[in-house]
């Protein structure tokens, strides 16, 4: 009640308390968990064997609108930065991947594509979001994360692999 | 009366947004858990031009009115 | 006389107040909202980057029917959804009423008529982030009717996007005609708040509860639609005179839902709402809602409702004597009964072969049967006796068929 009172005040001091919060999940500046999973052709590739290149994992599903959107985009990186020591991954993480497997066929993409099932992999990274992309540098921290897919977020992973290509 | 209902609605969307900020309230439904739920049989709105007139013609013949449609669920994309 | 004028000028000035209260309470409403999607919008751009979506872009093409208790209703709509830029979609409507109607009011009291109805709506919504406020002007046309209403909604997810909050208002103009009466021209009001909160439970079940306001004032009822009353002064035994409705009418109503995906892929939804208003009418209404996937193309739709409401305080199938009562109401749609409705429906997708470009297409075909009875509403037309006569029932077929293209 005393609340409703004062509402102006409360609604102001929330206001506040919003602005400061930070955002959760894997953090900026830290090494990015380990893994190992299989790649669509069957082969396991373990991340911190990477290190040395720049390694963008992108968590999709094929029932999200906006990651079946992304897919172009992240083959376009691909396709640019692949000999510039970059590789994309990208993982699905539908817990029955039939539809997934069915999206999949019917696009051409060359980057390697793997099936977190279980979803361990996207509770490790702390998938927030649908997509969510985490781009690690040379040395397995992570430099970068973004939540979502909206147009424009191709040329700011193009800014950000650019940046950590020159390091 | 609907002063203190809008208030009230008010300060639950605050609480919720400070509750957010002290980590006490995980998601127990994963963005990537969200695959039923985003499945297009599973939206109240898959046809809205239908659900148009279901809404129309019960109006003109039902004193009762008020509460349709709320949207949410689905996606959680982006 | 100077009285009468007081007396007058007394009665204009207090409704003129009760508008003028619910107006400022309806602003005051409107400011609260506007300031809550402000704070929401501005305290969560500074982080969290996750959003809700807008829905997809179709375009809708429906061919409705309605025909039951004398009433024959038909005619066309069309709705087009489209991205003017990554976070604004706008939203055409039109709708088209071609009435003939020899219902039982109008076959009792008058001849049958044809009439049509227009309606056109347009909507802007805006996502921005986890918020999408829409607005929505509406315009409804017919030779004796016209009303213009807005509406402005703001949704907002929150709680890693399982918890969807959502508010809401309207306001709504109308212009009431007479056919055959150049001088009648009467206003009235309406005024609506809603609010409501859509959680998702499980990986498989979502839930709702809304509730909304609803507040009318200015002219209420029907300038067609008469009473009737015991008169043993003439041979008939029944006399006619105008309802008569109170000016002001508020109500609420309350509504929960549920929304269960089955393993097998099928979706199942229930709801309940109840309603109660200033006129002392209570009502219920349950319906279950089924949707089932057949092989690739295909989904089966299949519907259940209940209705039930009790009688406005002021409502009579047959008051005792004129000017019986300082309010008077023989509109079935204010006297007790209650509907059962059953539908089925059945979406076509089009294979790919047929569509144009990226766009898929559906064919849907839906058809409700509703049948009414009437508790307290007597056929006039039937046998019996005046007061006597069977309690009124009718059932009717509502078909709707349509085309969407997703784009």
């Amino acid at each position: 009640m005393l609340l409703i009172k004062f509402w102006r005040r409360s609604l102001s001091a929330a206001f506040a308390l919003v602005l400061s919060m930070n955002a959760h999940g894997v953090t900026v500046g830290q090494p990015a968990p380990d893994f190992t999973l299989k790649n669509m052709q069957g082969q396991n590739i373990n991340l911190t064997e990477q290190r040395g290149n720049i390694i963008l994992i992108n968590f999709w599903a094929s029932w999200c609108g906006p990651c079946r959107k992304e897919m172009p985009v992240l083959q376009a990186l691909e396709d640019k930065y692949k000999d510039l020591g970059v590789q994309v991954w990208g993982i699905n993480v539908e817990q029955e991947n039939q539809a997934g497997r069915d999206f999949l066929a019917n696009l051409e993409l060359s980057f390697s594509i793997f099936f977190d099932e279980t979803n361990k992999l996207s509770a490790t990274y702390q998938v927030e979001a649908m997509p969510t992309t985490v781009i690690v540098d040379r040395d397995g921290i992570v430099r970068y994360v973004y939540r979502g897919f909206k147009d424009g977020y191709g040329k700011k992973y193009a800014k950000a692999i650019k940046k950590l290509i020159r390091e | 009366m609907i002063k203190y209902i809008v208030k009230g609605v008010l300060l639950l969307a605050l609480i919720s947004l400070t509750g957010c900020a002290s980590l006490s309230i995980e998601p127990w439904v994963k963005p990537y858990e969200r695959q039923n739920l985003a499945d297009p049989i599973m939206s109240a709105s898959r046809h809205p031009i239908a659900n148009m007139h279901v809404a129309h013609v019960l109006d003109g013949r039902e004193a009762a009115r008020g509460a349709e449609s709320t949207e949410g669920g689905g996606c959680g994309c982006n | 006389m100077v009285l009468k004028v007081q007396k007058v000028v007394a009665v204009v000035v207090t409704k003129f107040n009760n508008i003028q209260r619910v107006r400022t309470r309806f602003l005051s409403v409107l400011k609260l909202v506007v300031t809550f999607s402000l704070v929401i919008n501005l305290g969560l751009t500074a982080n969290l980057s996750q959003a809700a979506v807008l829905g997809a872009e179709r375009l809708d093409v429906l061919y409705h029917s309605y025909e039951g208790g004398g009433m024959k209703i038909d005619g066309p709509a069309i709705l087009l959804r489209k991205k003017a830029t990554e976070s604004v979609v706008v939203t055409a409507y039109y709708y088209l009423d071609s009435i003939s109607s020899a219902s039982v009011d109008v076959l009792s009291t008058a001849s049958a008529y044809t009439e049509e109805r227009n309606e056109g709506q347009l909507g802007i919504e805006y996502l921005h982030d986890k918020t999408i406020m829409s607005f929505n002007l509406r315009q409804s046309d017919e030779d004796d009717y016209f009303a213009q209403s807005l509406s402005v909604n703001v949704s907002q997810d929150m709680f890693g996007d399982l918890t969807n909050l959502s508010m809401g208002l309207s306001y709504g103009d109308n212009e009431i005609r007479r056919n055959g009466d150049e001088s009648f021209e009467e206003e009235s009001e309406q005024y609506r708040i809603r609010a409501g909160i859509n959680q998702i439970l499980t990986r498989n079940l979502t839930a709702s509860l809304s509730i909304e306001a609803v507040a009318d004032n200015g002219y209420l009822n029907n300038p067609y639609r008469t009473v009737r009353y015991i008169d043993n002064s003439i041979p008939s035994g029944v006399g006619y005179q105008s309802e008569i409705y109170p000016e002001t009418r508020n109500s609420f109503a309350t509504k929960l839902s549920a929304s269960y995906y089955l393993p097998y892929r099928a979706a199942l939804f229930f709801h309940y709402r109840y309603f109660s208003d200033s006129w002392e009418i209570k009502s219920n209404d349950v319906e279950l809602g089924y949707r089932h996937p057949i092989g690739e193309s295909f989904e089966l739709e299949l519907k259940l409702r209940y209705y039930q409401q009790s009688e406005a305080k002021f409502y009579s199938d047959l008051f005792p004597y004129k000017n019986a009562q300082n309010y008077l109401a023989r509109d079935k749609e204010l006297s007790d009964f209650d509907n059962m409705t059953i539908g089925i429906g059945i979406t076509y997708s089009l294979p790919s072969s047929l569509s144009y470009g990226s766009s898929r297409s559906e064919a849907s075909l839906q058809w409700d049967y509703i049948d009414f009875n009437y508790d307290n509403f007597r056929d006039p037309m039937a046998e019996g006796g005046v007061g006597n006569e069977s309690l009124y029932g009718f059932s009717a077929n509502v078909i709707r068929a349509f085309y969407s293209v997703y784009f």
